[in-house]
């Protein structure tokens, strides 16, 4: 490489990182804005006298603003509820998937094209159109507004990318293993459960995080399908928190929510990075 | 994943043999047992609703008043397809479909030519793109309509040729950039990882070929590079524009629709959930599936390629 090139490389890297960066920083920045500096009108990037008051108010801890006595609460149910229903709906979903994506990858059955048909047209279905019918049905059984109400269609939702992502995974295993297993006596099943398993923790895993991601950020379902506390999640919560002045949107205390839900992201991110961006390419581009 | 062009693997060969042996016969059974629930539980969520959906549409039936339910065959879609609301909500999704995946294709197609090269912290570069995917919309929408508001935001002090006093979300056309920026800042490392996954399959031997028969960096670009990951262009491409066709998180929080910044998706939630019009909510849900159906069917027709040959299925 010239060092033209990696002037240029360089410039880019740091652009990416900017463009990456800049509204996370920016969000940070704006949560430690106390009310007196957003309600007056505050170009300017960085608080001029950072305050921890946006986080003691959403997280309820010591002295909170008057007037936003609820706002804790409301919020820590929130956080509860999405934590709660994404993890439920990404253990059910990779289940679903995992044997899904065993069969695909693996045997030979009739109707393989169209579950794999099926599951492309899911991925790319408009879940909005499903709002309304979903509203319906939800009413008339009892879901509407309960944890299963969010997690069914979560799961459901998640499914087809949870199949694409570990049908490419299992398409890498050494399957010899499986038939050495099986010439030794056991069953399809057992060579399932006892050797490939293990191999396919890794791309579980990662089918895992995508589902959670999906599952976290989810706001449609969120906002239609549930009417109180009691099972709203995060992003609805979040859209509907008004402050106690309605002509001043509060915009610390969103702030300071927003890290709060911001943090699990990041974590993750840094944690399995290499593992998310195997999830997200493997399957999609091939041949 | 070492082939730069692996050949679509022949599917007749194997998926055509006949279920013969006691084996063949336990296998089949197994791998539709094993995809069953999968299949059970996408059918009852989606077709189920769906078809619900399409009978519901048929009808006058609003939830505040269940005894005027009455049959009124497609007058629905008649009022949908004769109010301009609609078409002017379809014109921005697809306006915004548009724009947002044509910038974020040269953004990203930039990002993954950038990734492809760096040497150094492929760690940080790729935590950094990894966050504006991961982030909940809603929070990146929030940001963004704070980096734009009048009293809050930085952007008026920070972009020349802006007024301090520009107020973004005033009128249509600023209303729609900012939406747009949003959804282009977070979605675009979607784009490039795809794109850079379909990069790292050109094969380095063929591009210095070119550049030893001298070929300019412009001409490998175009003749080398692009050619050779259209298949990944393509499914970058179809996802992100259906993705950007259900547009509706960052409408909601930063204008609620006003200054004529609605979206087709929005049209429907607000009339099936706000007003209780389950009937046109219905109707407005069938036309949405049916706009991204076809959306999907000419994205697949205009790039020629067979999807599932793409993702490499069998």
């Amino acid at each position: 490489m010239s060092n033209k090139t990696n002037a240029g490389t360089w410039i880019g890297f740091v652009l990416i990182l900017v463009w990456c960066l800049l509204p996370v920083v920016w969000i940070i920045s704006l949560s430690f804005k106390g009310p007196g500096e957003t309600g007056a009108g505050s170009p300017q990037f960085l608080p001029s006298e950072p305050t921890l008051q946006n986080y003691r108010d959403i997280l309820g801890i010591g002295k909170v603003t008057p007037g936003q006595e609820a706002t804790a609460g409301d919020f820590i149910d929130a956080l509860r509820n999405s934590f709660f229903i994404s993890l439920i709906a990404t253990f059910l979903a990779v289940i679903f998937a995992t044997l899904a994506a065993y069969a695909i990858a693996r045997l030979e059955f009739k109707g393989k094209r169209l579950v794999l048909t099926m599951a492309l047209a899911i991925a790319m279905f408009p879940v909005v159109s499903l709002v309304g019918p979903l509203f319906d049905m939800w009413r008339t059984i009892g879901l509407f507004n309960t944890w299963p109400g969010l997690i069914i269609p979560y799961m459901t939702f998640t499914l087809p990318l949870a199949i694409w992502t570990l049908s490419a995974f299992f398409r890498e295993i050494p399957w010899e293993m499986e038939q050495a297993a099986q010439v030794d006596g056991a069953t399809s099943w057992q060579a399932f459960r006892k050797v490939i398993v293990p191999l396919a923790a890794p791309g579980v895993f990662t089918a895992a995080i995508l589902t959670f991601f999906f599952a976290w950020n989810e706001f449609v379902l969120a906002i239609s399908l549930t009417s109180t506390t009691g099972s709203r999640t995060v992003p609805a919560q979040l859209s509907f928190f008004v402050g106690p002045d309605p002509f001043n949107p509060p915009y610390g205390t969103l702030a300071a929510a927003s890290v709060v839900v911001t943090v699990p992201i990041i974590v993750i991110v840094l944690l399995f990075q290499r593992k998310i961006v195997a999830g997200l390419t493997s399957g999609a581009v091939k041949g | 994943m070492t082939a730069t062009q692996a050949p679509p693997r022949e599917d007749s060969a194997r998926g055509g043999t006949a279920v013969d042996s006691d084996r063949s016969k336990a296998e089949n059974r197994l791998g539709q047992r094993l995809v069953a629930p999968a299949v059970v539980l996408m059918l009852l969520v989606t077709a189920y609703p769906m078809l619900q959906a399409l009978y519901l549409s048929l009808f006058r039936y609003r939830l505040t008043a269940p005894d005027d339910r009455e049959f009124i065959w497609f007058s629905n879609y008649a009022t949908v397809l004769t109010d301009s609301l609609f078409w002017q909500d379809t014109w921005n999704t697809v306006l915004i479909m548009v724009v947002t995946v044509a910038v974020e294709l040269v953004i990203g197609f930039a990002f993954a030519m950038v990734m492809h090269r760096v040497v150094f912290a492929r760690g940080v570069i790729r935590t950094s793109i990894l966050i504006p995917y991961g982030i909940i919309t809603v929070v990146s929408a929030f940001a963004w309509q704070f980096a734009f508001s009048l009293n809050n935001g930085f952007v008026n002090s920070w972009v020349p040729f802006v007024e301090d006093n520009f107020n973004w979300f005033g009128d249509h056309w600023p209303a729609m950039f900012a939406i747009m920026v949003s959804e282009i800042w977070k979605t675009t490392p979607f784009m490039a990882l795809l794109l850079l996954a379909g990069l790292s399959q050109v094969s380095e031997d063929m591009l210095e070929a070119a550049k030893v028969d001298g070929a300019t960096w412009w001409q490998r670009l175009w003749k080398v590079i692009l050619p050779n990951m259209r298949a990944a262009i393509m499914v970058a491409v179809l996802f992100r524009a259906l993705d950007a066709y259900r547009i509706f998180d960052n409408i909601f929080v930063m204008t609620k629709g006003a200054q004529d910044t609605e979206s087709v998706s929005f049209l429907t939630y607000r009339q099936s959930i706000e007003q209780v019009q389950l009937g046109l909510g219905s109707a407005l849900s069938v036309l949405l599936f049916l706009s991204v159906l076809l959306l999907a069917f000419g994205i697949v027709k205009l790039f020629r390629v067979d999807l599932a040959q793409a993702r490499g299925e069998g």
